[in-house]
């Protein structure tokens, strides 16, 4: 088979995994060596598909053969899909070629299951080792790794990988054993548990001195949405376990997407964008705002708003919180208004030790006043306690119906 | 009324305004103009006497600025400058709403995101290949907004540090030859116009990477604006790409569900199942 048939499949292939992060690495650059590469920093996206996705690594599989039956993919051994396989030397050479050019900033590999983990696994550490070791390649390399792999073949790939992920897929057993016989939350727990012990040791070693310390930083994971019932409390508790038990560096949530060779099991419909949309929000909030799942989401409405994002859906149920008063409210506080974000939040901080801060300061700031004015005193404005306490508020926010229809025909387009 | 000449950069800038804070010479009574211009600006030969003390985050917002193609922006810096210097302000750079500081950090961001887009959009191209050595020689062509390449060079360096390239663009040129990084003045077209042999893979792999079912064209176009499409070998695919992913979407959605195939005889999918069994007593 051609190079570029073999690309076209084993890309195709690869499109349904969301991660693309090449950020977070160790520092590095090949001033002293005699390869190509530097990572470190924001990562850099080359490019980016109509589907508003960025292209950051060239994201293959190794081959899209694959033993187990998973209903939402397209490579499952019950699909009908095209197969190929990629040499490890056409890999590595297709890897330097697109880095040299500079349109990636490194690969992301991932693979069918061949005959059985530990086997798929050393093929998938072949190419990280010929890239590292022949050619001194020093850019971003994200290896995927298989939970049943035995722990000493997923520790060499975290040697040669910056970043390491595991995909959980669904959030429960019973839905695994439905759409994914083969897989289990158990094992890949497990695994992810020796990692995330092995992630630690790397860093107490590197904090120790040890500037030689080969190893990945950093492992993440993916979750489909829309494949089964979980509601969004299911995801976000899940994910909420994940970043404090595991250190996630990021969960990602992939919206279940049309496929062709579709599954009996699992009809497909159009993908849920706007709620896969939603819960990225949500899991920000949850990172970077202080805000505790419970607060997003309680049994009685396990699911997210679609309609508005869930930082106003929040503030429309607490209106008893506010209007808060910019000049003395906590960062705590602040982080919780929606219409500001952690950088104006930031600015806010250190503008009022200097001046009192007024709308036309905000509007400067670029913050969006129809969204922030109901809920912050400023020196020049305070809400009427009817803003507040009108049900209108939730209406004054949602999305104009015409607006609703063309954002719906964009995404389904 | 003052004509300065601001020269083309921070550093010719900053010993003019050097200067002129020097002889208290406030900003309203100071153009900023390029000699040969309307009035005849004159250049300032840089002061003699010890430096002024200038916050050192005023220095690093001022060296962005400066790569700004906004022909105001000399003039706006000496006004925070003065503010700074002369009015008492000290704080001025803390205070992000403050209209002058809004508009330098407009810029500032503006300049960033270009350094940032250049270190993204840059495609080099294959020159040749060194028959001794085996050392490769790329070559770019890259039309940049602001005048970013030498900020955005030092990337490349790292980066690339063990092959030779170099950068052609309308607003200065770089060059790296393993151990020197040299800048040379823009030149009007693109001398790289031949394909690179890698190009008809990399359409291969965008072709393929996109996903019909989630067009989100506005998203892409908002990180990777139409300006830069003419030099991206990959983006002259967009349009087909968006024009037939209605047509590929309902076809997926007509097709008819593949039964499930039986499991095969393999002792390794044996083994999984009787692990997950033991996994749920």
């Amino acid at each position: 088979m051609e190079l570029d048939s073999k690309l076209a499949i084993l890309a195709d292939a690869a499109k349904y995994d969301a991660s693309c992060a090449s950020s977070g690495a160790m520092r590095g650059n090949s001033l002293d060596g005699k390869g190509v590469g530097s990572t470190g920093g924001a990562g850099i996206c080359h490019s980016y598909t109509p589907d508003g996705r960025c292209i950051s690594l060239l994201k293959v599989l190794l081959t899209n053969l694959c033993i187990y039956d998973c209903h939402y993919c397209i490579n499952r051994r019950s699909s009908n899909v095209r197969r190929a396989a990629f040499t490890a030397e056409e890999v590595v050479k297709l890897t330097l070629d697109f880095y040299k050019r500079n349109y990636i900033e490194g690969l992301f590999l991932s693979s069918g299951i061949i005959r059985n983990a530990d086997y798929t696994m050393e093929q998938v550490i072949a190419v990280a080792r010929t890239l590292r070791e022949i050619h001194d390649f020093r850019g971003y390399i994200h290896l995927k790794t298989i939970p049943e792999a035995s722990p000493e073949l997923i520790e060499t790939a975290a040697r040669y990988a910056d970043r390491i992920s595991i995909n959980l897929e669904l959030p429960t057993q019973k839905s695994l054993d439905v759409l994914a016989p083969e897989k289990s939350i158990v094992r890949t727990r497990h695994a992810m548990g020796r990692i995330r012990n092995k992630l630690d040791e790397a860093h107490e070693r590197r904090k120790g001195g040890d500037k030689k310390v080969r190893h990945a930083t950093g492992q993440s994971t993916q979750v489909i949405v829309g494949a089964d019932s979980s509601t969004d409390a299911d995801f976000l508790a899940q994910s909420d376990d994940l970043y404090g038990n595991y250190k996630m560096r990021r969960v990602y949530y992939s919206a279940f997407s049309p496929i062709p060779e579709p599954s009996s099991i699992l009809p497909i419909k159009a993908p849920p964008l706007i709620r896969e949309h939603r819960l990225y929000q949500a899991d920000w909030l949850m990172r970077f705002y202080g805000f505790k799942t419970t607060e997003i989401l309680s049994p009685e409405t396990p699911n997210l708003d679609l309609e508005l994002d869930p930082k106003l859906a929040w503030a429309l149920r607490n209106r008893q919180d506010f209007p808060v008063d910019i000049q003395t409210a906590s960062r705590e506080i602040l982080l919780r208004v929606p219409g500001l974000g952690v950088r104006n939040v930031e600015r806010i901080l250190n503008i009022r030790r200097f001046t009192r801060i007024r709308l036309a300061d905000l509007m400067r700031l670029r913050v969006s006043l129809p969204k922030v004015q109901p809920f912050l005193k400023t020196a020049d404005h305070n809400p009427s306690a009817y803003l507040l306490d009108a049900d209108s508020l939730r209406a004054r926010f949602l999305p104009k119906p015409q607006q609703l229809e063309l954002f719906a025909a964009d995404e389904m387009r | 009324m003052k004509c300065v000449d601001p020269g083309e950069n921070f550093a010719s800038w900053r010993d003019a305004a050097r200067c002129l804070l020097e002889e208290n010479v406030p900003p309203r009574e100071v153009l900023w103009e390029k000699a040969g211009g309307l009035f005849s600006a004159a250049r300032v030969e840089p002061p003699s006497s010890p430096r002024l003390k200038v916050p050192a985050a005023f220095v690093g917002l001022a060296e962005s600025v400066s790569c700004h193609r906004e022909p105001s922006r000399w003039a706006l810096l000496y006004q925070i400058l003065w503010r700074v210097v002369r009015g008492g302000e000290r704080h001025l750079l803390s205070i992000a709403s403050d209209p002058d500081m809004a508009k330098a950090r407009t810029l500032e961001k503006n300049v960033h995101r270009e350094i940032h887009k250049m270190h993204a959009f840059v495609r080099f191209k294959l020159i040749d290949t060194d028959a001794a050595n085996g050392r490769e020689r790329y070559a770019a062509w890259f039309e940049p907004e602001h005048f970013i390449v030498e900020a955005g060079a030092p990337f490349f360096k790292k980066r690339f540090a063990n092959m030779d390239w170099s950068i052609f663009t309308p607003k200065g040129c770089v060059h790296w030859n393993g151990t020197l990084l040299t800048l040379t003045p823009g030149i009007p077209s693109n001398p790289v116009e031949n394909p690179d042999a890698l190009e008809a893979a990399w359409r291969v792999y965008y072709r393929s990477i996109f996903n019909p079912a989630r067009l989100k064209v506005k998203m892409m176009q908002t990180e990777m604006p139409k300006r830069y499409w003419k030099n991206l070998p990959e983006a002259d695919l967009i349009e087909e790409l968006i024009g037939n992913s209605k047509h590929r979407v309902t076809n997926m959605l007509a097709e008819e569900p593949r039964p499930v195939k039986p499991r095969p005889k393999n002792a390794y999918l044996d083994k999984l199942r009787e692990l997950t069994a033991e996994e749920s007593l």
